[in-house]
């Protein structure tokens, strides 16, 4: 944890945009799983699927599967992807910035 | 108390607490009147996008055409909150990173265009104006009930009060007020809901409520709705594609609204004014948060109507009228014309006889009302048959926009209950137009005025231009408010579809693609915007006909074209890009600048970029 902050040359303006790079990448990798479950949920659940999956009923309720996806299934899916972005990302902020300063390589 | 009583006790102390929150944080410099001097912790943040989202149409209008839409309501539910999927994962944190005030200036910086800034700025305005127009009519709604002014005086009061907070505290002040905003807004929307859910099914819960056993028996109440809305010749409440909504339709609706949703610039703003990035994707899951208590309760309200209207109206003789349908009567927005047999039948087809005045003026009604008496009294030989007339000009059924404020009265809850619904559409349809006003204020000030016209101008000069605007747009929307222009309610589909097919693609593609240049973006966005407006201004005032797109035989609706002209924008914008030269060194450093993680650079000096 304590480490003094390198100074800077050209070896480290290399690993810093290979730092940059891996950040970048896993980003769009965890932006892409979350907009696929979104697409997944909303449009595919609640509209594509629905009458197929308005057969069914949401356990315990008088809820058909297809019509709860719509009205209230996606809106609380949404709510929680953003929630898991936010704390995916800013866990990501912190990673690269402390391998930046401690002069270790790209963080695993 | 009676309701009105309430109501003016409620409206005097909400306004009263919003004017004392302007004079609490009023603001002397361009940054606290822009961004609110970007100390806005996320939590209020996110309340403050949420009452900012969250308009007259959220509040009073959306669970009214869930009501009337049952399956395919989802539209909208979907379509609003999903948006802010989009919004917090591919433009929010970007946005904020780099650091300016307004939309129109990322878009004139990224692709390096005075003429993109001024198409930004245009689409901005066009928004705007037309978001505001509907907000006033909500006003106008809301006092012409229940403080039984006349809609004129009740617009000019909401139009001070704005104006007040609005210039005096800039978005400070709006960010603050939309804080208690929310608070009035989102308790006016659940007590009533609550109180509603108990009554039916026993549930403290209305969105368990909604999924429940009727209270006594063992059917569930959306099996029971289901079951009444056939007897009376509508769809099934929860079966999805019926009439016009087929597949195609919906997705197209669907996706038009989340992607418009996310290009709307009244609601990106908001992510300005939060002190980093982390605090930006913060901000944006309480924003979402606090607009889903909302948004997963107008289901529940929108059916637990339905089931009220459907069977407590149907075969009702005059005398045991409930007592809500006659003081909405008075206003126009439900009106019963029968067939003679002195019972009301509110069903689809032609033995309707529930109605709605729509733009239909008082003396015409009256004369209307007089004809349709002097028909049932000589059985059909003299006089004319109402209800074939208002069938024609397609004012079948009540007006959606009674729906969430006559709930409490459809199940009898107390005045205070009724006049707080009140207070709470009042504070859904100000906090609304006040964002609407910054957005109109500071494209005109920042992006016109001081980026294109005047680039010298002080610190002083623009926050007057500031000022003045927002005087000016309140005027424009007092105007809008007083005489509401009959196309509001297409237009808004309109603002969607713009917002969709203009700023959304090239933004993300600005982020996402380093690659692409001013050119590709400029001829994407005019394609996208001309496709749709093209297409909406044909369809809805030329009467054109419908394209099939080889999807859907009866036609894309235009509230959905926008998915096609977002396409159509990617499209463009993606096969012109290698053909054109990649954008300067200036703007690649730009574009590196946002993919940062937090703090890796120092951070941008507001006051030292706007200087160029």
């Amino acid at each position: 944890m304590i480490s003094e902050p390198n100074t800077p040359s050209t070896s480290d303006s290399e690993r810093d945009s290979r730092i940059l790079k891996s950040y970048w990448r896993k980003n769009l990798g965890l932006m892409l799983v979350l907009l696929l479950i979104w697409a997944g949920v909303s449009l595919g659940c609640g509209i594509l699927f629905a009458d197929s999956l308005n057969q069914y009923y949401l356990p315990m309720t008088g809820y058909p599967l297809g019509f709860w996806f719509a009205q209230q299934g996606s809106i609380i899916v949404f709510v929680l992807l953003i929630l898991i972005y936010a704390l995916a990302m800013n866990q990501l902020d912190k990673a690269h910035q402390k391998s930046r300063t401690s002069g270790k390589d790209t963080p695993s | 108390m009676t309701v009105q009583g309430w109501t003016y006790l409620f409206v005097g102390l909400t306004f009263a607490l919003y004017l004392g929150i302007a004079w609490w944080s009023r603001v002397r410099d361009t940054k606290g009147f822009y961004v609110a001097g970007r100390g806005v912790p996320a939590a209020a943040n996110g309340m403050a996008t949420a009452a900012d989202w969250m308009s007259a149409a959220s509040f009073i209008s959306m669970a009214g055409l869930v009501s009337t839409m049952g399956y395919a309501g989802g539209v909208y539910l979907m379509g609003w909150t999903g948006g802010f999927v989009l919004l917090a994962l591919l433009l929010a944190p970007y946005l904020r990173k780099f650091g300016h005030f307004t939309v129109p200036d990322f878009m004139g910086d990224r692709y390096d265009s005075k003429l993109v800034r001024i198409v930004a700025v245009i689409c901005a305005l066009f928004i705007s104006f037309t978001y505001v127009a509907g907000q006033m009519r909500g006003v106008g709604v809301v006092f012409s009930r229940f403080l039984e002014v006349d809609v004129n005086v009740g617009v000019v009061v909401g139009m001070v009060i704005v104006f007040v907070y609005a210039t005096l505290g800039g978005m400070k002040g709006i960010t603050w007020t939309q804080v208690a905003q929310y608070w009035v807004l989102i308790t006016a929307f659940l007590v009533p809901a609550i109180a509603i859910s108990i009554k039916l099914t026993d549930t403290g819960i209305p969105q368990i409520g909604l999924g429940s056993e009727i209270k006594e028996t063992t059917v569930s109440l959306l099996a029971r709705l289901d079951g009444i809305q056939e007897e009376f010749g509508f769809g099934p409440y929860t079966e999805p594609f019926v009439g016009k909504w087929d597949k195609v339709n919906v997705f197209f609706v669907a996706l038009a609204l989340m992607v418009g949703t996310a290009g709307l610039p009244h609601v990106i703003v908001r992510f300005y004014t939060v002190k980093s990035p982390k605090a930006a994707r913060w901000s944006g899951f309480w924003a979402l948060l606090f607009i889903a208590f909302l948004y997963l309760t107008a289901p529940a309200i929108a059916g637990f109507a339905r089931y009220f209207m459907l069977d407590s109206l149907n075969s009702a003789k005059e005398e045991q009228l409930p007592d809500w349908f006659e003081s909405w009567e008075k206003t126009g927005l439900i009106l019963w014309f029968d067939d003679g047999d002195d019972a009301v039948r509110y069903s689809a087809g032609d033995r309707n006889e529930i109605f709605r005045a729509g733009s239909i003026s008082g003396p015409e009604l009256a004369r209307i009302s007089r004809n349709h008496q002097q028909w049932i009294e000589s059985k059909g030989e003299r006089g004319t048959d109402a209800r074939t007339l208002l069938t024609e000009e397609g004012l079948s059924g009540p007006d959606r926009d009674i729906i969430v404020l006559a709930t409490p009265e459809m199940a009898e809850l107390s005045n205070w209950i009724i006049a707080f619904v009140a207070a709470g559409g009042l504070a859904a349809a100000l906090s609304t137009a006040s964002g609407l006003l910054l957005v109109i204020s500071s494209s005109v000030a920042h992006d016109l005025y001081y980026k294109i016209l005047n680039p010298s101008a002080s610190e002083k000069q623009r926050l007057l231009v500031g000022r003045g605007t927002i005087g000016l747009a309140v005027v424009v929307a007092g105007l809008f408010g007083i005489y509401p222009p009959g196309f509001v309610g297409q237009v808004v589909a309109f603002a969607f579809g713009f917002a969709a097919a203009s700023f959304f693609p090239v933004i993300v593609l600005g982020i996402f693609w380093k690659r692409v240049g001013t050119i590709p973006a400029l001829c994407g966005m005019v394609a996208g915007i001309g496709v749709t407006a093209y297409y909406v201004v044909g369809v809805v005032f030329f009467g054109m006909d419908k394209w099939t797109l080889g999807l859907s035989a009866q036609g894309i609706d235009p509230q959905g074209v926008g998915t096609f002209g977002m396409v159509v924008n990617l499209v463009v914008t993606v096969a012109l890009t290698p053909l054109f030269p990649a954008p300067s060194k200036k703007v690649q450093a730009l574009v590196d600048r946002v993919r940062e993680p937090e703090g890796w650079s120092p951070p941008i000096n507001i006051d030292e970029s706007t200087k160029q």
